[in-house]
């Protein structure tokens, strides 16, 4: 089961490599919405240092859902799904597998990034450290709810901004213990309580979204 | 040890078929016959376990194949309308994910020779994406050398875009797998000599019963 769970992380990996073009213009659509905020809001360091860590968490959300695209819709139009899921492994593990590998190239880059950008709205060291760490702790989270919007619009038209309706109000929970906890941070107090929260948003999602996910790819598929 | 009871299958506003029953053995070989739409692919991916039947159910090994779909699986080859290979992919690469997702570790000696037998040897490294459609239906194809133990083949027109030479080696494989003691269910458009023990269902008869 576990040779079954790396080997489609490795494949998923393979693949993004070699249409790496894709992978690097969700994360320069992340750096490019949170770059353009402050030419709109001004260069009014306060202002840049209070809005810091809300906008960097929404550009994250929305890089996330762009890339949602990559999910599933390739290995449907070409019948890999379908044959991951006949297997003869739990459809689950071919879905946390891709699910991995989906934060190997989104979640993980971005939160990354999020280093010189912290800099970049003058974050302060110690606000940065818990912004990388509540984007380590809630991009995984990301992944999985933005994974169960994939499964739902599979294969339908104009499935594209569906997804996004459905994703986003899902994700505010995520939104919301992501900005507080740099939020804490910067006026003094503990952020452990919101990093905690995020990190059991994303233990929950871990548990529930697996299921979903493959009730709605067996629907998909009919 | 595949068996259909009683399968009804409604497509929109469409009954392609309704009461089918089937009963397969250790062995046995069956053709599925009909025009365009009348339900081939439909009765194909029923009996994969990818299609709920609007009625009825397969069982395989006497068990209903949506409770068992792991043992289900690890049993089946399913060769179906798309091919279900990565593009980007080299086709060995294709070969051996597929070979590890079975929990099988098909060493790179041994993907290889599986690939000479449908005469892709030459194409081992090449990217997916190059090869023409009847070297892509190949490496599809390649999944059945490659999932040793699997009972049942489901091939969905596995001779589609293949050349008479590929068509030869499909025909081997069958006959292997037949001789011993695998089921194989398939759809084939053209008229082609199956194994002289395929049984025929024309499904054209079932529509309206």
């Amino acid at each position: 089961m576990t040779a079954a769970l790396l080997a489609v992380v490795r494949r998923d990996l393979l693949l993004a490599l070699r249409q790496r073009g894709d992978v690097v213009n969700v994360l320069l659509f992340f750096v490019v919405v949170v770059t353009i905020v402050p030419l709109g809001v001004g260069p009014e360091l306060n202002v840049l240092r209070m809005i810091g860590a809300g906008t960097v968490w929404v550009a994250a959300l929305l890089a996330s859902i762009v890339s949602l695209a990559r999910m599933f819709a390739q290995d449907y139009a070409d019948g890999s799904l379908e044959q991951m899921l006949l297997s003869g492994q739990p459809a689950s593990i071919v879905v946390i597998g891709k699910i991995v590998a989906h934060w190997l190239v989104t979640g993980a880059p971005i939160t990354l990034a999020s280093v010189p950008i912290a800099v970049m709205f003058d974050l302060g060291l110690e606000s940065a450290g818990t912004l990388v760490a509540a984007l380590a702790l809630g991009t995984p989270a990301l992944s999985l709810i933005g994974a169960v919007g994939a499964a739902l619009t599979l294969g339908l038209r104009g499935g594209g901004v569906l997804v996004t309706l459905l994703v986003l109000p899902l994700t505010v929970p995520v939104l919301i213990f992501g900005a507080g906890a740099v939020d804490a941070t910067a006026g003094g107090l503990s952020a452990a309580a919101d990093l905690l929260l995020l990190a059991g948003l994303s233990l929950a999602a871990a548990a529930l979204a697996p299921w979903a996910i493959v009730t709605a790819l067996r629907i998909s598929l009919e | 040890m595949l068996q259909a009871v009683d399968l009804e299958c409604v497509r929109g506003e469409r009954c392609l078929f309704r009461g089918l029953a089937l009963e397969l053995g250790p062995g046995q070989c069956l053709h599925i016959a009909g025009d365009n739409g009348v339900g081939k692919t439909s009765l194909l991916r029923i009996l994969a376990g990818l299609l709920s039947p609007t009625r009825g159910h397969v069982r395989w090994k006497g068990s209903d194949i949506v409770r068992t779909r792991e043992e289900y699986g690890s049993d089946l080859v399913f060769v179906g309308h798309l091919n279900g290979v990565k593009d980007d992919l080299t086709v060995l690469e294709n070969v051996r994910f597929e070979a590890a997702l079975r929990g099988i570790d098909l060493g790179e000696e041994a993907a290889r020779r599986a690939l000479a037998l449908l005469g892709l040897e030459e194409f081992d490294d090449a990217i997916v994406r190059q090869l023409s459609q009847g070297q892509k239906r190949r490496v599809a194809l390649t999944r059945l050398c490659g999932a040793a133990g699997a009972r049942l083949w489901i091939l969905d027109e596995p001779f589609n875009a293949l050349d008479s030479r590929a068509i030869e080696s499909v025909y081997a494989l069958l006959d292997g797998h037949l001789a011993t003691g695998g089921i194989v269910v398939l759809t084939a458009h053209q008229t082609v000599d199956l194994p002289s023990s395929a049984q025929r269902l024309d499904l054209l008869g079932w529509a309206l019963a």
